[in-house]
């Protein structure tokens, strides 16, 4: 993808930072065509990574940095959202459906951000920490 | 995000506003369960008309606590979900285990 705007987002895991996150990504996404609802499915997409990193990878530690790199290129948006935490042991095991090692959330994170998203790469080292990206194809050229 | 309730005979109805994802699950989960707690009612009717986003983690909290209403024998109902929220809750499942409806009213005189 030739990148024609691009930014970088880092900030403390904290849970009031995921609303920070998605406004601010699709603050970011509206330059391009997205509709109204692309932009939902964006919110909802950063919303699942953010948290993940938050409550997975940190453990739920708030002294720790989440960062999201967003590029944007002739039709689609490309986000690149990791942690340095304690990474995943079980790639495949995590992103079926319903696995979840905590009993109230609904382990969806990932069938969001597959489903919202067109494209969902997961990276993880245990002990390093997990890096996803997430494309979303734009339906016409940039606006601005 | 903030909440208001009303009990109805024997069904707890929690109005909700705003986000709901990671930054507001604890405040909402103690909430819910604090106020089923204390009304001691059967049913819980979640009015979401004024939810303008939901995330697995907001789901979870519905979940948590369709989970102990069901195992009491009492059902949970949603109502009025926006088409961005309720495109979540179609995704997640929620919908086929939680009956909705389109007014509280509706939700109100079906339950029990």
């Amino acid at each position: 993808m030739q990148v024609i705007n691009h930014a970088k987002l880092e900030f403390q895991s904290l849970p009031a930072n995921v609303a920070f996150a998605r406004v601010t990504v699709a603050a970011f996404a509206a330059q391009l065509d997205f509709t109204l609802n692309d932009l939902e499915e964006i919110k909802v997409a950063v919303s699942e990574a953010v948290a993940n990193a938050i409550v997975h990878g940190y453990e739920n530690r708030t002294d720790c940095t989440v960062f999201i790199s967003m590029s944007i290129g002739n039709l689609a948006l490309e986000l690149k959202i990791w942690d340095h935490g304690v990474g995943i042991p079980d790639l495949k095991k995590a992103m079926q459906l319903t696995y979840s090692t905590d009993p109230e959330r609904m382990g969806l994170g990932f069938v969001f951000m597959q489903s919202f998203m067109d494209s969902l790469h997961v990276d993880s080292t245990p002990g390093k920490g997990t890096t996803v990206t997430m494309v979303k194809t734009a339906p016409s050229n940039v606006t601005v | 995000m903030s909440l208001d309730v009303e009990i109805n005979q024997d069904t707890l109805l929690v109005r909700l506003r705003g986000e709901l994802d990671l930054g507001v699950t604890d405040y909402l989960r103690n909430s819910l369960e604090d106020m089923l707690n204390q009304s001691k009612t059967k049913h819980l009717v979640i009015n979401l008309r004024n939810v303008t986003f939901i995330d697995s983690s907001g789901l979870g909290v519905i979940l948590g606590r369709y989970n102990r209403v069901s195992a009491q024998g009492g059902q949970v109902s949603l109502v009025g979900a926006q088409p961005q929220v309720r495109r979540v809750l179609a995704l997640s499942g929620l919908l086929t285990i939680m009956k909705e409806y389109s007014s509280e009213e509706a939700a109100l005189s079906r339950v029990g």
